[in-house]
């Protein structure tokens, strides 16, 4: 448990970042941002080679939010990495702000590709391991997708491709809090097995508690050491973590807090002081 | 004799001098490589050829991933699918953050003949013109192709490349210089002018040789950067000319036809006749006498400049 206490610590930053920024524009992500922050939080903490001073140095590795609506997330972990600063989340979602409502690469430090139409990402993260491969690059890929995502044809065009082009350099990791816009997945449309649908589709599966930084690492280990194919790890996550009222609740998918919520919410999460 | 051949042809081609030149350029296809000519490239650079199968999205989104880091990609397939399936991905993943992804999209127009109306693209350039950060280029013959396709190939930003299945008289000399964003009066003319894209462009000059036997002087400019327009020459068209004809192997709702009218429309109004399909779908049959039948004709270029000028 000590051992991650440093990143339980982030993680939890992040979480307050997320409450803070969300309440201030009055609109966006909660639950699947919420539900993805220790993955986060293990990739750009301990697990991808990056410098926040050189966002664009072609050697570093990459992370695509191919779920693009819980850009707070993503937000949260750069801040907190030091790509920009803290007072930039306030400007989430307003205009002339660099933090658009999904993540677009050409105007935010750290974020390598634009995302929020849901399926592209991981395609492009296939490019992009793709690129490292033929130019001999040791540089690794990270993609984020969701569970509700992968009713998207395009997931599975990409899921294709990256096992016939045996693409063992891009890791993807699954949010699969089980919950979308209009409901459970077994209710909008069931996507289970998920797990035997990447295997056929020739994946190497790991299946693991997603706020566990101790199953992430072993996962991402894992991942690196599976030579001629990729890995998908599909992560259980909770929609919603660390905010009780908001966990497991559908009703949170894209809504913002109210100021009474979010005093509640960071209250929870250890007194609502943003350090 | 003129020679005849396709700008798909001159396209790939173009991708095997382009790939000797620069180790940059990678190319994708949505097994069609034989048909967009790609398989050209294929063969001589396997290790930078990708086939993605049938799957024009992902054809697309794997290309702004490989943009992103540092590729140049060129993405093949036919012009309804790369321009139609495939737009939100275009959209989304290659003109917003503005990526390096070349279209060079195959199999445009009326003259695929055959196939019929499913695999006639008659939108993609209002589709593709409508992008922000979007280049639209629509050679008229192989040489002009293969200057389209390294002008784009430098060109840092998307390009979408419009190129026809059919072979075309080859109406350029190897002098010709093509540049993104200028037209080009292949003839000059002082009464009416043609604007002309593509494959249509020797149709235009046609119909100028016939104009100039009833003593009309036609301008005939060949259009091929469909945007970013050249509004200057165009301008100077409405001016020194009664009116302009457009002429283009598309719809004329949102195409070339449309690029022109707004600019005369902004800077110096005139008498604006466009030649395309007129809403209508394309069907199966000879590609040229598709053309015909649709009004892509001599006979209809001569017709409308006419018009224009008894007003």
């Amino acid at each position: 448990m000590d051992k991650y206490q440093e990143l339980a610590r982030i993680a939890n930053n992040m979480r307050i970042s997320i409450i803070n920024m969300l309440k201030e524009a009055k609109s966006g992500h909660p639950g699947g941002s919420l539900s993805a922050c220790e993955i986060v939080a293990a990739l750009y903490f301990k697990v991808m080679n990056i410098d926040p001073n050189k966002p664009d140095w072609p050697e570093r590795d990459r992370f695509v939010l191919s779920k693009g609506h819980a850009a707070p997330v993503l937000y949260a972990a750069l801040a907190e990495k030091g790509y920009f600063a803290k007072e930039e989340l306030m400007k989430l979602r307003k205009i002339d702000s660099m933090l658009q409502g999904h993540p677009d690469m050409k105007d935010t430090p750290g974020v390598d590709m634009t995302t929020g139409s849901l399926g592209q990402g991981l395609a492009a993260a296939n490019g992009m391991a793709l690129a490292g491969k033929i130019s001999n690059k040791d540089y690794r890929v990270y993609a984020l997708i969701g569970d509700g995502e992968c009713q998207e044809g395009i997931i599975w065009e990409a899921a294709m491709f990256a096992a016939h082009h045996k693409l063992d350099n891009i890791t993807v990791f699954l949010d699969h809090n089980g919950l979308q816009i209009d409901g459970a997945n077994e209710e909008v449309m069931d996507i289970e097995p998920i797990d035997e649908k990447f295997k056929s589709f020739g994946w190497h599966v790991i299946k693991i508690d997603g706020h566990s930084f101790g199953e992430i690492f072993k996962a991402i280990d894992e991942a690196k050491n599976t030579k001629g194919r990729p890995t998908i790890i599909i992560a259980k996550t909770v929609k919603g973590k660390g905010v009780s009222f908001m966990e497991n609740q559908v009703g949170w998918h894209g809504k913002a807090p109210s100021e009474e919520e979010a005093k509640k919410a960071l209250m929870e999460l250890g007194g609502g002081t943003n350090d | 004799m003129t020679s005849m051949i396709a700008t798909r042809d001159a396209y790939g081609e173009a991708l095997r001098e382009l790939g000797q030149i620069n180790q940059d350029i990678v190319v994708l296809d949505a097994d069609l490589s034989g048909s967009t000519k790609t398989a050209v490239f294929r063969k001589a650079f396997p290790e930078r050829f990708f086939n993605v199968g049938i799957a024009e999205q992902n054809l697309i989104a794997t290309a702004a991933g490989l943009a992103s880091c540092g590729k140049i990609p060129f993405a093949s397939t036919f012009a309804v699918f790369a321009s139609g399936r495939a737009f939100e991905i275009i959209r989304n993943s290659v003109c917003y953050p503005n990526l390096n992804v070349k279209i060079a999209a195959t199999h445009a127009g009326l003259t695929v003949g055959e196939d019929g109306a499913t695999h006639q693209a008659l939108e993609d350039i209002s589709l593709m013109r409508s992008l922000p950060n979007m280049v639209v280029l629509n050679p008229a013959d192989a040489i002009e192709t293969k200057q389209c396709i390294y002008k784009a190939a430098e060109y840092k930003g998307p390009v979408y490349i419009r190129l026809g299945r059919s072979k075309v008289p080859v109406i350029f000399d190897r002098d010709y210089r093509f540049e993104i964003g200028k037209g080009v009066e292949l003839r000059e003319g002082k009464d009416i002018t043609i604007i002309a894209t593509g494959v249509m462009v020797e149709k235009a000059l046609l119909a100028a040789d016939e104009l100039a036997k009833e003593g009309i002087s036609a301008r005939v400019i060949n259009m091929s950067t469909i945007k970013p327009i050249d509004e200057d020459i165009i301008i100077k068209a409405a001016h020194e000319t009664k009116g302009i004809v457009t002429v283009e192997e598309h719809s004329i709702i949102g195409g070339l036809g449309s690029a022109v009218a707004e600019v005369v429309v902004n800077s110096s109004p005139t008498y604006v006749e466009f030649i395309g399909t007129q809403d209508t779908f394309g069907e199966s049959g000879d590609g040229n006498e598709l053309l015909e039948k649709y009004g892509l004709s001599v006979e209809n270029i001569v017709n409308k400049a006419k018009k224009i000028l008894s007003k």
